[in-house]
């Protein structure tokens, strides 16, 4: 079990270095990169523009770029964003708090509705529930994250409905495939024929058998969530960490996204980890 | 089932048939301005009225249906090239590859997708002309887009490699990349298509995102998600239903294509 928490550490450190490494190097190689208006500036010396050139000379070398901001991230220096005018630290700290409440609120209304949609369609065999049960989260899967957004503002819906709405349907796609492929197996026929409850047979029969898959969904739902909070926070005007990830692409404001990037890929991946973690069988004689 | 599925498959047909000939009539042009009709109710000049600017609704959604279902086939195709190159060809070699290629296809899939392709889009000139606008978009796209079939079609290759077929191609001497294009592609061939054809919507439901966003084609151009960035001055569904026409085409192509496409044979 320890070996396994550090390999999956192990696992989540390289993620995230990886992740932020290519980051660094597509925020290196962007056009513009190491250019500032101040060298514009005709009242500005030549030696002043000379030294903010050579303040970016340090930049041009990728690993040397992102290995010092690593360092500098490791000494709790995020920098300052460029567009906001403010230490990222601030600001991560700021949003992170508000994107985790709606991605939070969201993925529990999904969940639920989906567990209930699920719950529903094992008690209830009818061929009407589950054709409109497909039907809604067929509907939902075509609309994109930015339409239902609009259409949240548009008819006064809060923001977690939007975020629910768009991760309900994927979960509930997985969840019902699982719980169909258990359907058909034998200890369901077994218990069946003894006349185990439809209620007992779903929660001591199905359950178990699905409880890993259902905790890997979980994990992957939370990147689900995380993702599709940047066009509900950006359209609803919500202050998370989804709208600063906009207004940073908006605003070309590269370190500003760097730190977003390697903080969204570190959560989704200890996210993802946990969740398997949480999966994994005891090994016997452990 | 099947009666869907052709049913789907034949109005996706008919979309792509109507969006294509009515957008290369001259009377539809997406850029010309009315001046005498801005933000206009449907009329018999123009069935979905006009825009802020005075351009014909009907018009801009013929020409961005066209450009969403001419170039998101074209972002898939970049896509399935890529997840053949990264996924098949270390799957069937084995060894170091394999696990380099499974370590990096790993990597990109835990990332989220929407986020991912807005960080790179955002990288990318946003100020560029509506052309190349849409070549980024869509190129991006099919450059992210490659891990989650390039991952099925490594396991496929895997298990391709102790195949008799190949063993006894490999005994009669032939060249490697000869066994490449000549045993596995083909047998692989039935996984890229189903994956080609799961991509296409992904793709028009990304452009649309991004371009909800801001961060897709450009102005003047019209692609679906660029036409649905409208919805954000909607005041009221029951005065302004018809601008929701975008929307519904978005639906009605997604949903064909996904229900076409539903039942092929995709392993896992």
């Amino acid at each position: 079990m320890r070996s396994s928490i550090l390999r999956r550490l192990l696992l989540v450190v390289i993620t995230i270095v990886a992740g932020g490494l290519v980051s660094a190097t597509l925020v290196r190689c962007a056009p513009g990169f190491g250019a500032d208006e101040r060298q514009l500036d005709s009242r500005l010396s030549s030696d002043t523009i000379q030294a903010i050139q050579n303040a970016h000379a340090d930049e041009s070398n990728i690993v040397r770029f992102f290995f010092a901001s690593v360092c500098k991230t490791l000494r709790g220096d995020f920098g300052v964003s460029r567009s906001l005018n403010r230490p990222v630290r601030q600001l991560l700290q700021e949003r992170a708090a508000v994107t985790a409440a709606l991605a939070g609120k969201g993925l529990a209304l999904a969940w639920l509705t989906a567990a209930l949609m699920v719950f529903a369609t094992w008690f209830v065999r009818s061929a009407a529930l589950g054709l409109s049960v497909t039907l809604l989260s067929g509907t939902l899967l075509c609309l994109p994250a930015g339409v239902l957004a609009l259409l949240a503002i548009l008819l006064n819906q809060p923001a977690y409905a939007v975020i629910a709405l768009i991760v309900y349907p994927k979960v509930h796609r997985y969840l019902s495939n699982m719980v169909e492929a258990v359907r058909g197996m034998p200890h369901i026929l077994t218990a069946r024929a003894k006349g185990a409850s439809e209620s007992r047979m779903f929660l001591w029969h199905v359950v178990p058998v699905i409880k890993r898959e259902v905790l890997a969904l979980a994990g992957v739902s939370i990147g689900i969530a995380i993702s599709a909070a940047i066009p509900v926070e950006a359209l609803c005007g919500i202050p998370g960490i989804g709208q600063l990830t906009w207004q940073a692409a908006l605003a070309r404001d590269l370190p500003l996204l760097n730190n977003v990037a390697m903080l969204v890929i570190g959560c989704v991946v200890l996210a993802n980890s946990g969740a398997d973690l949480l999966g994994e069988e005891p090994r016997r004689g452990a | 089932m099947k009666r869907l599925r052709v049913a789907a498959a034949t109005l996706a047909c008919v979309l792509v048939f109507l969006s294509v000939a009515g957008s290369l009539a001259p009377r539809f042009d997406y850029s010309r301005q009315d001046r005498e009709h801005i933000g206009s109710a449907p009329s018999p000049g123009h069935w979905l009225g006009t825009d802020d600017l005075g351009r014909d609704r009907f018009a801009r959604l013929l020409h961005g249906t066209r450009v969403s279902l001419l170039l998101a086939p074209a972002a898939a195709v970049v896509s399935m090239l890529l997840a053949f190159a990264i996924g098949a060809v270390p799957g069937f070699a084995g060894g170091f590859a394999e696990r380099a290629a499974k370590t990096a296809i790993d990597l990109v899939l835990s990332i989220p997708w929407l986020f991912l392709l807005l960080i790179v889009r955002a990288m990318l000139p946003l100020n560029t002309s509506p052309g190349t606008s849409v070549t980024i978009t869509f190129l991006v796209l099919g450059l992210l887009g490659w891990a989650a079939p390039a991952r099925i079609l490594l396991a496929r290759a895997r298990s391709m490699r102790q195949a008799e077929f190949i063993i006894l191609a490999r005994s009669t001497g032939i060249a490697p990349y000869r066994l490449l294009c000549r045993h596995v592609m083909p047998n692989l061939r039935p996984v890229l298509l189903a994956h080609f054809w799961i991509s296409v919507p992904i793709f028009i439901l990304s452009e649309a995102n991004l371009s909800i966003l801001g961060l897709g084609v450009a102005e003047p151009l019209p692609s679906l998600g660029s036409l649905l960035r409208e919805l954000e001055t909607v005041l009221s569904l029951r005065t302004d239903i018809w601008r929701f026409a975008p929307l519904v085409m978005l639906v009605m192509i997604v949903s064909s294509l996904q229900i076409a496409v539903s039942k092929q044979e995709v392993p896992s």
